[in-house]
Order: C-alpha cells, then structure tokens, then sequence
C-alpha cells in the first residue's frame, strides 16, 4: 500500500516535466509551427534556471528565469522560421543542437553545485490523509500547476475566440490572412509561450527534480514531449495523461529492476514507451477526430500577400 | 451629387511579367449594385483583392467616400466596412459554420449571438445553415451560403460578391436578388462579380467590363444584350451550340433501388436511387449542393464500394463493389467537382497529372516513358486547345477553366464508355465553358454515356436529353429536358415531384 503511494507520487513528478513541454508543444503546434528544438531548449533554461536558483537562493526565480530562456530561445526560432521562412523541421533540429552545446558550455561551472536545502512539499491538511496525502498532496506546486495549465488551455482552445483564432491560423493560415488576422505575429506568439512552458519544464528539472545540473540533464524529454503532443493528437487533457502514463511506468520499471524481476532491463526500459504509444493510439484511432483535432498546415511556410 | 462610395483611378497590378490589371478605372456610388464583367484571368479576381486589401497595387489610386486611401491589409478594409465573399472559399475545413462566421466578426461578440444572426439571416436571406456542422461535411454550395452569411453579418458599406450564384437553384438566385436589391436599398454598394450576361441584366445598375486586364467598356447593362455584353467581354459573340437529335441506344449505366447509410453524421444517406443512362445520352441530375450528389457520385464512381453489387450496373455487369480503379478499367470513368486536390494533383505537371487515371504510358514493373507520357499530355492539351506552357506546367498554374478542359479531354480522351462528370463548368469562363459542353455531346454523338451533375441549371438545359432531380437522397423521376421548364425543376428540387405510378405505399 504504501510503496503503490509513492510509486503514484513518484510519476506524477516525473509527468510534471512532460506534461509541461507537451502542452508548450501543443500550442506552437496548433498554430501550425512544428519546434524540434524543444530538447535544447529546455537544456538552456534547465541551467539558466539552475544558476538563478543557485545565485539568487529563490526557486520562484529560477523558474521565472528558466521560463524567459526558453521564451527567448522559442522566439529565436520563431523569427527565423516564420519571417524568413526557414525549414522548421531542420531549424528546430538545429536549435537542439545549439542548445545541448551552449547550455553545457555555460553550465560547466554549476556542474556538482548544490542549492539551497530542498524543502519537502505537502498540500497543508490534504498531505495527512492516509494512503492519498502522501501518493497525491506531497508535490511541488509546479505539478498542481501542470494540471491547472491543462485545464486553462483545454477551455483557451475550445471556449474561446483567441483559441479558435490560433487554431484556424494552424488550420489555414491563408484563410486566416485573408479575413484579416496577423498570421506571423500569432504564430510567433505561440512559439514563445510554447517555449516559455518548455522553459519552466526544463527549470524544473533542474532546480526541483533531479535537483541539480549535470550536462544533458533533460535526456530525450523533450523527445518525448514533442512525440507525446503527436500521439495526444494536439489534445491538452491527453498529453497531461500522456505524461503521467510515461512517468508511470518508468518509474515502475525502475522498481521492478530494482526488486530484480526476471526480464532484460532492456525489456523493462522499453516498456514506457511502448505503453504510452499503445494506449495513445488506442484513445485516438478515430480517423475522422484525427483529421478533426491535427493542425492541417503544420510544419508548412505561410506567406503572405501571394 | 455626393462622392462615390468607392473609385479606382489608374490601378495596375502585375504579377512577374504578367499585367493582371492594367490601368483600370471604377467607380460605384452608395446603394449602387455594379457588376464587374470579365473572363476568367480577365482580372477581376486580383482587381477585387486590391479593393479588399488583400493585394496591394504597383501604380493607382483608391478613395473611399471621397477620401484617398491605402488599405494595408483585410483587416483595414473591413473596418472601412468592405466585406469580401470568395469564390475560392476562405473557410477553415475543420471549424464549425458558426465558428467560422464567428473568425469573420469583430471581437466582443459572444458566439451564441453569432449563431443566432446565422438564424436569422439565413431566414431573412433565405440561406438556411446548421451553425452547428462542421465546413469540411458541407458541399460546395453550402459553403458559399457560409461566406455569404459571414459577409452579411458584418453590416458592410460595400459588399464584394465573386460569381456568387454558380451553386444557386433558380429560386435561390431570385431570392439571392432580393436579398441583394434589399442590401442596396439601405446604402450598401455592392460588387457583382459575374460571366453571367443574364444575371447582370437582371440585377446590376451599372457594369465595368474587364478584358485582359483593361476596362473595355462600362455601361448601363439593362440597355445592352447578351450580344453586346459578350463582344465587349471577349470581343466576340459566345459560339453557340448545335442542335442535335440524341440516338439512345441500349442501357449502360443503371442504378437500381441503391439504398446508401450516410457515411457520417453530417452526410446525406441515399434512398431507393433509380438511373438509366443510355449510350448515346446526356443525362442530367439537377438538384442544390447537399441533397446527395457527394455520396451519389462517390457510390457511381467507386470511391464508395458500399452498395450492393446488383445496385450499380456498367453494361450488365454488377459493379457496385468495385472499387475505382475496377471501374475505370470496365470503361467508367469520372471527373470530380474539385479539381484542385481530387482532379489533378495541383504541385504535377499535366503529363505526371495523366498517370492519375491513364496508363498508356507505363512499361514493364511500373516504369514511366517518359517520352510516351509527354507526347500522350500534348496529344490532350492540343485536341483539347488547353492555355498552358506545355506538358511540364504545375497543375496549380493552370487557370480554372483551363485545367478543367485538361481534365476532362484528359477523361474523353481514354474513350470511355461511361463518362460521369461532376460540376463541368463550375467558375469556368464562357469560351471555356462552350468547348467543354460541346465535347461532351460530341462524345455522346460517339455513342459514350454521359452522366452530368450539376448545380447549374442553365447547363443542363441546354446540354441534357433527359434530366432527374436530387433531393434529400431520393432521386426524381427522369424528364426529357424540351418538356421540362426552369419553374418545374426548380420545385422539383424542393423533392415536390409526383410520385411515379409504379410505387405502391403499403
């Protein structure tokens, strides 16, 4: 009973990352851009989070840093793929490999760096109820606030004009153009808050996960994240169960290595993305949802004016 | 006398080499209906974008009610209160009706009030839509309704309309007047863009035509003739086509009490559909966009392999399910509604656009000849007097009509036994428009069945020997065309036809 308790508390602190980056991703995505630079991104504001923490000894401003980096990073991108029209595919990989290198670059010197003494995190009065508190109340706020920021942007999509204006500028961008909407600046916009949750993501890792800097700390989430958004078929609620899904069962796996169970690790190490593939694909096998719920301009250059 | 509500003094726009307007003029006072008459490529596509903000000129000017302007993009145009209605239709497939009129309003309105003004002008206009259906279920004229609808409900000063009545039933188009004369009554300017010399006699105040980007004549339209009207557009008269006495010979296609569940929610499921087609025949199916065609044509063509195999049958032979490729290879072949997309792959070239349904020019393991393949385009694009720079050009560069001409010859050419067209003519310009219809009797002459679908009733008066009507799913019962009038058809597609004799209600 109370190793089932810490193994659910366990994934949703290692959803919590996901579920950030995926639901960045959704929103750049449903915009119609396609940023493969998620990883590297979330690498910059892993340390630049890091070092805020470590100079400032305030988590609130790391996580602020840590955001703002991967904003920046995101809008970097955004110019460049959006005003002049750069291969998003191939921009996007070259922004995760800038990322690994100058984040490892500039972190060189916060590498074995400890912060401040770690608090542990209890919901007050919830964190007592027996079985419950201590699998679902002990989080971080961060991880409550993944789950608020599903939420937010599952009602931004479909309860509002702004989510229906950012959805139809993913869908058709010359539409949108031709009834009069700034198609590049609400695409940029998305980029950034996207990379902005990626951001926070990464700060997190850092600064409250693991919690310190080692170089390629994020190791393939962002990956992960940005194939979770595609699986979710750009659903919000799906790619925070996603998350949760994949945090799940590698947290599992790395229990049931650890109590020695008769199958390769190779096996066990396969299992999480296997499932999350799996039961991913299971929720959304209708084809016609699919054509419904993908941005049809995805990926693809707009330009105005032709 | 007050300023125009909107003038064009010297306006020039080129695109490359290509001047698609070249020093044009125009101007439309408060409350005036003006059309814009011209032929595909004439211009007038790229001389509204200009008025709409969609396009900026390389020389001219623009007032709006006596003021100059420099509109910078859509977006400042419509709050001058110019609204546009597309003839390639700027919808968002996967949005509901009412989001996408929604898209179209100025921010602050809730969407639930937005879906009440869809009720209410589709009543008062006659453009009845479920606000609830998602665009990408809607048929082609449904989806103008949208636009329409969208255009309205923005109360614009001057209303831009391109070839708004292509998909309309005679009753539609009247009530399209009305509403339109009603709109000009309370100020609104409006902006007819049309090739119809009919519908602009009927309607239009005043006409600005276009000829290969030039203003070649502007005109009070209720004062001149069809004839007049024609050799200011395309500086002649509109070729006529020969009467011609049909010869049906035996039964080619025949569809048989085919029952059709809607595919999904939003389709039109079929209901005990009856067809002959005879070689040697032009049959029209008449009916507004939405009643069935899709499915009906999907069922014909194979796309749709549902129905029962004794259902749909080529010559004899059931084929209902078989899939297109089966058909096509059995001598039934098709041309659909779209061409950009299902017709033709629009990013090809022509001769790579032929390997779609043609495969004269495949060897051994699947191998193009390449040689074989470019002769076989330009055997098409000649017979067929197709406008393009050859085999090699992009299907997308093609003007509408142009394509359509290149798809067609490209279907006629492979001597079908059956030919089933969709929409052949759909914003298709007059000269183009003439050669296709006149191809499609020649093969009928030939001893080819040919099925029309069309929304457009002039058409299939003056090229069908027999007619049906689609409505709701259930197909009328055939009419020879010289006894039928416009009125009856156009009740008929209310689905008030007689019941035939045979049908016995238990």
């Amino acid at each position: 009973m109370n190793d089932l308790a810490l193994l659910l508390a366990a994934t949703l602190s290692a959803g919590t990352p996901l579920a950030l980056a995926g639901l960045g991703l959704c929103i750049n995505e449903r915009a119609g851009v396609v940023n493969l630079g998620a990883e590297g991104m979330m690498l910059v504001s892993a340390v630049t989070g890091f070092a805020v923490a470590f100079h400032t000894g305030s988590d609130l401003l790391g996580f602020a840093a840590g955001a703002a980096a991967g904003a920046l990073v995101a809008a970097g991108f955004g110019f460049l793929v959006i005003w002049l029209n750069t291969n998003q595919y191939a921009t996007g990989l070259a922004v995760s490999l800038f990322g690994g290198g100058i984040s490892a670059f500039a972190g060189i010197d916060y590498v074995g760096r400890q912060l401040t003494e770690r608090l542990e995190h209890a919901v007050p009065g919830l964190s007592r109820i027996p079985f419950l508190g201590p699998a679902l109340f002990r989080q971080h706020a961060l991880a409550y606030g993944a789950m608020a920021a599903a939420l937010a942007i599952a009602a931004f999509f479909y309860r509002t004009r702004a989510g229906l204006v950012l959805r139809a500028v993913g869908e058709s961008p010359d539409a949108a153009h031709a009834l009069g909407y700034p198609v590049r600046r609400i695409r940029l916009a998305a980029v950034a808050l996207g990379g902005a949750l990626c951001g926070l993501s990464g700060a997190y890792l850092s600064v409250i996960y693991t919690p310190l800097w080692v170089e390629g700390m994020v190791a393939g989430r962002g990956w992960i994240a940005l194939a979770l958004t595609t699986f979710a078929s750009w659903r919000p609620g799906r790619v925070l169960l996603g998350a949760y899904l994949f945090g799940g069962v590698t947290m599992l796996q790395f229990r049931l290595q650890a109590q020695g169970v008769q199958l390769p690790s190779e096996f066990l190490g396969m299992l999480p993305y296997l499932s999350t593939v799996v039961v991913l694909v299971l929720i959304s096998r209708n084809p016609l949802r699919i054509r419904l719920d993908m941005p049809a301009s995805l990926g693809k250059p707009f330009f105005p004016g032709t | 006398m007050t300023a125009p509500r909107l003038e064009l003094s010297h306006v020039t726009k080129r695109f490359g080499d290509v001047v698609a307007c070249d020093d044009v003029a125009l101007s439309v006072q408060p409350g005036e209906i003006h059309a814009v008459l011209g032929e595909n490529g004439a211009g007038k596509s790229t001389l509204m974008k200009v008025i709409y903000g969609a396009l900026r000129p390389d020389a001219g000017e623009m007032r709006w009610n006596g003021e100059p302007v420099a509109l910078q993009s859509p977006h400042q145009a419509r709050e001058l209160g110019i609204a546009m209605v597309f003839q390639h239709f700027s919808l968002f497939d996967t949005l509901t009706v009412a989001e996408n009129v929604w898209l179209g309003q100025a921010p602050g309105r809730p969407l639930q009030a937005v879906r009440e003004g869809i009720r209410r002008t589709g009543e008062t206009y006659g453009l009845e839509l479920d606000p609830e259906r998602p665009v990408h279920v809607l048929s082609v004229g449904e989806r103008q309704r949208v636009e329409i609808v969208r255009a309205l409900l923005g109360e614009p000063r001057l209303l831009i309309l391109d070839e708004p009545t292509s998909v309309l039933t005679p009753q539609a188009v009247e009530r399209l007047f009305t509403t339109l004369r009603k709109l000009a009554a309370t100020g609104c300017s409006i902006l007819y863009i049309s090739h119809k010399l009919d519908e602009i006699r009927a309607l239009c105040h005043r006409c600005t035509v276009l000829r290969a980007g030039r203003v070649t004549g502007t005109c009070d339209p209720t004062r001149e003739t069809n004839a007049s009207l024609s050799r200011l557009m395309i500086g002649r008269e509109p070729p006529r086509l020969t009467q011609r006495a049909p010869r049906p010979g035996e039964v080619a296609l025949r569809v048989h009490d085919l029952h059709l569940p809607r595919p999904d929610r939003f389709g039109t499921s079929l209901a005990g559909i009856d067809l002959t087609v005879r070689t040697g025949e032009v049959v029209g199916i008449a009916g507004v966009s939405g009643n069935g065609q899709q499915e009906l044509l999907a069922a014909l063509s194979g796309e749709d392999p549902r129905a029962d195999a004794g259902a749909v049958q080529l010559l004899g032979a059931p084929i209902g399910r078989k899939g297109a490729s089966a058909r096509r290879k059995l001598g039934l072949h098709f041309v659909p509604e779209e061409r950009l997309g299902r017709g033709a792959v629009p990013t090809l070239t022509l001769a790579a656009n032929l390997l779609l349904t043609r495969h004269e020019a495949l060897r051994r393991l699947g191998f193009i000849d390449r040689r074989a393949l470019r002769s076989q385009a330009e055997g098409i694009i000649g017979r067929f007097r197709v406008a393009t720079s050859g085999p090699a050009a992009v299907a997308r560069s093609l003007s509408g009509g142009n394509l359509q001409k290149y798809i067609v010859g490209r279907e006629i050419d492979a001597v079908p036994r059956v030919l089933i067209v969709a929409q052949p003519t759909w914003g298709v310009d007059v000269g183009a428009s003439a050669q296709i219809r006149a191809e499609l009797l020649a093969l009928a002459d030939a001893g080819c069945a040919v099925l029309v679908v069309s929304e457009d009733l002039d058409e299939l008066f003056e090229i069908s020997d027999r007619m049906y009507v689609i409505a709701r799913g259930r197909l009328s019962p055939s009419i020879d065309t010289h006894q039928a009038t416009v009125e009856q058809i156009g009740e008929w597609m209310s689905g008030l036809w007689p019941a035939p004799a045979a049908e016995v209600i238990p």
